[in-house]
């Protein structure tokens, strides 16, 4: 319940903050919401000897379309998601993962930049931009770089991130006019992980499949994206058969753990179930612009 | 000002706005962490992260050098007071500070106190100590195994972990009606360990002052003066020089009922220092450590000879953790847990228990439990249903067709509970009615050639609160009685002052609306004191749904002796006699000649100004009730459920609850009580769980990991009520704090069975979490 | 200024000004003090409450430049220059506010703990949407848990409050 003593900076620039970091290394962690960090801190499992808040930092919270792809400023609070216009239809999949965050407190201050840094397994955001093959773009001392969020998660709480790098915002790519996801979580109460969550984000073309991203929650070392299942949907009519295989091999992927919320098996069948609903519900927005 | 004939005094029966709320939306309650004093210190914990290993060495040394420490305090250093044991509610003995060996993870080793919480935190981190790890037992099974490692090898004479065995009932009428039996149904289940958890944790603030020599001790506690009495025992301080206050108290449940280490060390510490000391515990502490709930490893076995019940056989084993620490009436070691014929009519029952050590924390008794009752209520509605499904005949009917039949009270169970009244069959009906039960079958039929599962889950129970005689029922050898002491002042105000204590029931509105109706006085002019041992009342405290039974009857009493005494002063001011008096909301009138009256509040002025000669000035009483009997609450709850195929997930559709509490002194606080219960009830079932892995690692011992419904999961509920007043208690009530916590649970269970009932599913296990059913489904070949 | 407790060479120190119930308070405090315990201890405000250690229960909320957070998730040093709103801010001189009336109207409090929690997250409910459905105040009440009432006359409450804050407009 009582933090260790730490050096408190609010830098309002990111070269600022850019040369905290540098000063400190990994002796220092970015504070951006805090909900993932500042619990870890009370209860001694964090200690950082400095703590670089960027919540004062201009410019990192803008939400925005831009040539049809989204443009996430690290800085922006699941709770703009979850009241965002922009992240419903084609973006369908980031507007229904946003609510099921955590809960509606704590989506006040947590930050979609912040959880895809902590890279949490049972994280949400992480599956949910893997689907949507979205990059993230990092600044560091020798400037800044993007990495797709399919090469970020390296292990669990583990990213590709160098500790003096910030990450600074999220590019989701246009998935054409005509595009539909869902995210399906499984949590046993609300604020509860995940016991499993899919999420599924289909491009159209010619009423077919042009493209189709699928992320798993919880179900294994990091957030997993169900690369046979794509693979098995593109180009597919995302009819019954379709889905019903592109389910199995989602399931296939899974690497699931079993705990208290349930077995491997069981985890391995919710995967195939939420799979299937969500492209049947993505079959059925497909016509949605 | 007097009450008029129109006014309507606000008694029994009205739904009075809370007097306490006053403060709390504003913020304005002084809990126990709200108490801050000149020259307080605070002290925190420092808990053994193994269940079961031998304490080598404890170097305290960098703790103590800390800037802002003040002390470190040891078992070592306990024992040299006589304090690092502490004897228990249950007859036992219950570390406060390790000194041979730690017994559960989480168990109290060290404490730190320190010019701030954070500081105190800091110093615990500096404390080193050198731990044995030993082999841990983390089952009652394991620790009645012949060889188990012994966990209280410091108790002389102890060379196993079993504590006691216990019975109750008729052994041999039982298996006689078992070997003549048509059929046995049989049921194995578990009442998963589970933990009251209020949302305000224990704490307290202890002012042992070295000026006055009295030792003052705010404390989150639901039995302050049990608790003062037990410290002067214990802690050898004389009784009259220690103040127990229980302020505001964030939610009892029974968590805040045993004396935990943390309290001991505090009041040590503020001896020895000359400073108070505040100790509140952190959520991990508290569920790691405090009094947890159930943990019962029972068999039950129903015969049934002619379509009907005819004997209840029960073996049990009960997980007591690492000290045998139950709060409940000392002769009862599985408390009232042989109430478990409940609303049936069983002419022969037989009750066996074994309780055993193991390397957990202590308790068992708690969580709104009425000493067990949780537990038998869940088995025998479990038991009713599963013969139901083996008879082939509806589960509401089944019931209907064993219970106890009105003219049959008061009623004598095979166990020995003289029942003081009840309608089971009326609740039943009105619980089936609401719930729609006709029409839900049928639509259960239908659902399921959809593919879809639906299922009702009904529970009829009946339970037994107040306790009893006071020559039968004792804590520590307390007797459970409980008082009142009221005064009314000149100017016709009161005060009344209990020995009980709310943690949120709303006793200084439904005390006062006592009072209003015997002494026509409003609620608003009584004020109600709790809490403070210094002037209140002796008495055992409110848990077991007690307060009402016991200091509502007291209060009933008390006032109406002093209407015994207000009816001679009236007699005295209007000059007639005692016997041509009548009584009307708060007025004495001439019988004949209603303008000849006086009222109570003339009255109570009066008391000190005129009174007849040689009649006692004032009007006050205080009254100790020894309560006859128990009371016996009971209703019927019925849930309807729909279960998702490919997750294993169930949502309630709909809870109907029909309660009978006898008479209702406030309905509005009454439902708001069983509402509360219906709420943990069905958190118990649906997901509330501490356990242990092989090695005694506690899993929920924090929020993520013990689960508490949000009013996202939590289910809406239709109450409805019916009133069979009790018959021997003053005002005819019961009591209703725990009824829902104790008859819900089998409620959700047997929905979620009955959805699946029909492929041959007969148990689930609690907490029925989503991948259970699943398993279930998978089993009978209905998962998705 | 504000006391502080005995320190040593390794306490780090910030001053802050907060606005809190619409007054600017000041204090010299530990980087790492949480901005419930600023409300509590260091400036008396002992109407939010700590029911949990792991962001769970939402027995802290207030309000930070009028949006629910849990202060026991945020340090006091980030609310330097910003406002907070904690329930001894809710009443006015003209008297309490419609949502306090309401939570007793309707019973909608047992023991009292989680409530200045429940009502602030509920005024935020109700600027943002006065008129909510009760699945809209359950789901925007799932951070606040409560033990003792059930949640049912909760939901009661702010609906009353919704009407009289609507009747009021």
């Amino acid at each position: 319940m009582y933090p260790a003593s730490f050096e408190y900076f609010a830098p309002t620039t990111l070269e600022e903050a850019g040369s905290l970091l540098e000063q400190y290394g990994d002796e220092a962690k970015v504070l951006a919401g805090g909900q993932s960090l500042i619990p870890l801190m009370k209860l001694r499992f964090a200690s950082p000897r400095a703590l670089v808040d960027v919540n004062g930092v201009d410019g990192l919270d803008g939400l925005a379309e831009e040539d049809g792809a989204l443009r996430i400023g690290a800085l922006v609070r699941h709770a703009a998601c979850e009241r965002s216009e922009l992240l419903r239809g084609r973006f369908g999949a980031l507007g229904d993962a946003a609510p099921q965050i955590s809960d509606p407190i704590v989506r006040n201050r947590g930050t979609v930049g912040g959880s895809l840094a902590h890279a949490d397994p049972q994280g949400d955001w992480g599956s949910v931009m893997m689907a949507v093959r979205a990059e993230v773009v990092a600044r560091g001392p020798e400037g800044t770089r993007t990495i797709p969020v399919r090469e970020l998660f390296q292990g669990p709480f583990t990213t590709a991130l160098e500790p003096n790098e910030i990450l600074t915002e999220i590019r989701v790519p246009d998935p054409g006019p005509k595009a539909a996801g869902t995210y399906l979580k499984l949590e046993r109460k609300v604020g509860d992980f995940a016991t499993v969550g899919v999420a599924v984000h289909v491009s159209f073309s010619n009423g077919s499949v042009q493209q189709a991203g699928i992320g798993l929650t919880g179900v294994g070392p990091t957030n997993l994206v169900a690369e046979a299942a794509e693979e098995a949907l593109a180009g597919s009519a995302l009819d019954d058969e379709a889905i019903g295989e592109a389910a199995r091999l989602a399931a296939e992927a899974a690497q699931p753990h079993g705990d208290l919320r349930g077995s491997e098996e069981y985890k391995r069948n919710v995967v195939r179930v939420f799979t299937e609903r969500g492209l049947r519900a993505a079959a059925e927005r497909r016509s949605d612009g | 000002m007097a009450v008029t004939e129109d006014d309507v005094i606000r008694g029994i029966g009205h739904s009075v706005k809370r007097q306490e709320d006053e403060r709390f939306i504003r913020g304005r309650g002084t809990y126990v962490d709200d108490v801050v004093l000149p020259g307080m210190l605070h002290l925190e914990l420092l808990r053994s992260p193994y269940a079961h290993a031998r304490i080598k060495s404890i170097d305290t040394s960098a703790a103590a050098a800390l800037p802002g420490v003040v002390a470190v305090v040891t078992g070592e250093l306990m024992a040299q007071h006589n304090l690092a044991w502490m004897p228990t509610l249950s007859g036992d003995t219950q570390a406060v500070l390790a000194t041979d060996k730690v017994r559960f993870q989480g168990q109290e080793v060290a404490a730190v106190v320190a010019e701030s919480a954070y500081i105190a935190k800091d110093a615990l981190e500096l404390i080193e100590v050198d731990y044995e790890p030993l082999p841990a037992v983390t089952t009652p099974q394991q620790a009645l195994e012949a060889g188990a490692p012994v966990i209280r090898d410091e108790k002389e004479g102890q060379t196993d972990n079993a504590i006691y065995h216990w019975e109750a009932g008729d052994k041999e009428a039982t298996d006689k009606a078992f070997a003549d039996a048509d059929k046995v149904v049989e049921l194995d289940t578990f009442y998963p360990r589970c933990h009251p958890s209020p949302l305000e944790c224990c704490g307290c603030v202890a002012d042992v002052n070295p000026a006055t020599g009295k030792a003052t001790i705010y404390m989150t506690s639901q039995a302050p003066h049990a608790h003062r009495t037990l410290f002067a025992l214990v802690a050898g301080l004389p009784e009259h020089k220690i103040r127990i206050i229980s302020p505001d108290i964030g939610g009892g449940f029974g968590n805040k009922v045993p004396i935990y280490p943390g309290y001991v060390v505090a009041t040590a510490a503020s001896l020895l220092i000359g400073r108070p000391v505040k100790w509140i515990e952190d959520r991990t502490g508290n569920l790691i450590s405090t009094g947890f709930a159930r943990d019962y490893h029972m068999h039950g076995e129903l015969a049934v000879k002619g379509g009907k019940i005819s004997a209840l056989r029960v073996k049990m084993l009960s997980d007591n953790g690492a000290f045998f620490a139950d709060a409940q009436p000392t002769k009862c070691k599985a408390g009232l847990f042989h109430i478990v014929t409940g609303s049936y009519d069983i002419p022969a029952a037989h009750v066996e228990t074994d309780g055993a050590y193991t390397n957990k924390a202590p308790g068992g008794v708690a969580y709104r439990c009425s000493f067990r009752v949780t537990e038998a209520s869940y088995l025998i509605e479990r038991l009713v249903q599963t013969a139901a499904y083996e008879l082939g005949v509806d589960p509401a009917e089944f019931r209907r067709q064993n219970f106890i039949q009105p003219d049959q009270f008061p009623y004598t169970s095979a166990t020995g509970f003289e029942y003081d009244s009840g309608d089971y069959e009326k609740a039943l009906d009105i619980a089936l009615e609401r719930i729609g039960y006709a029409d839900l079958r049928k639509e259960q039929e239908e659902a399921r050639k959809e593919g879809r599962l639906i299922g009702i889950g009904v529970a009829s129970f009946t339970e037994v609160v107040g306790a009893g005689k006071g020559s039968e029922y004792q804590i520590a050898g307390l007797r459970m009685n409980d008082g009142a002491e009221l005064r009314i002042h000149p100017t016709g105000k009161a005060v009344l002052k209990l020995s009980v204590k709310s943690q949120g029931q709303g006793h200084e509105t439904t005390f006062a609306q006592i009072v209003a109706e015997e002494l026509g006085l409003q609620p608003e002019d009584i004020e109600v004191q709790e809490g403070d041992t210094d002037n209140t009342p002796y008495g055992l405290g409110t848990y077991a749904s007690r307060s009402t039974p016991v200091s509502g009857a007291a209060t009933a009493m008390v006032s109406r002796r002093i209407r015994a005494k207000a009816q001679k002063i009236a007699a005295h001011l209007l000059e007639a006699s005692e016997d041509d008096l009548e009584w009307k909301q708060g007025r004495f009138s001439v019988k004949g000649a209603p303008d000849r009256s006086t009222t109570i509040q003339d009255i109570a002025f009066a008391a000190y100004t005129n009174v007849p000669d040689g009649m006692e000035d004032g009007l006050e009483g205080v009254y100790y009730y020894d309560p006859p009997n128990m009371t016996y609450p009971f209703g019927t709850y019925a849930v309807v459920v729909e279960v998702d195929r490919g997750t294993g997930a169930w949502k309630v559709r709909k809870v109907v609850a029909v309660d009978d509490c006898g008479v209702r002194i406030n309905p509005m606080i009454v439902e708001g009580q069983i509402m509360g219960g219906l709420t943990e009830g069905f958190a118990i079932a649906a997901m509330e769980l501490i356990t242990f892995d092989e090695e005694g690692n506690c899993i929920g011992a924090n929020f993520m990991d013990y689960l508490l419904p949000t009013a996202w999961e939590t289910p809406s509920f239709e109450l409805a009520e019916t009133v069979t007043p009790s018959p021997h208690h003053p005002i005819g009530a019961k009591g209703i704090g725990e009824s829902a916590t104790v008859g819900s649970p089998a409620a959700y269970v047997n929905a979620v069975v009955d959805a699946l009932a029909h492929a041959g599913v007969r148990n689930l296990e609690m907490p029925v979490t989503s991948d259970k059913v699943w398993a279930a489904l998978e089993e009978v070949g209905l998962a998705q | 200024m504000v006391e502080m407790a005995a320190v040593g060479e390794d306490t780090i120190t910030r001053p802050v000004t907060v606005t809190v119930n619409g007054q600017k308070r000041s204090a010299e405090i530990e980087t790492r003090l949480l901005l419930v315990h600023f409300l509590r201890q260091t400036l008396g405000l002992t109407g939010t409450h700590v029911g949990c250690d792991t962001t769970s229960c939402g027995a802290c909320t207030v309000l930070l430049d009028g949006v629910p957070v849990k202060s026991c998730t945020v340090f006091a040093v980030q609310a330097d220059g910003h406002e907070v709103t904690t329930v001894e801010g809710l009443a006015t001189a003209e008297g309490l506010h419609p949502i306090q009336e309401a939570f007793r109207e309707e019973h909608g409090l047992q023991c009292g703990f989680c409530t200045p929690g429940m009502m602030l997250t509920a005024t935020a409910l109700l600027r943002e949407n006065p008129s909510p459905s009760e699945q809209e105040i359950r789901w925007a009440l799932s951070g606040n848990v409560c033990r003792c009432t059930g949640y049912q006359n909760i939901v009661k409450a702010v609906q009353h409050a919704a009407a009289a804050l609507e009747e009021g407009r």
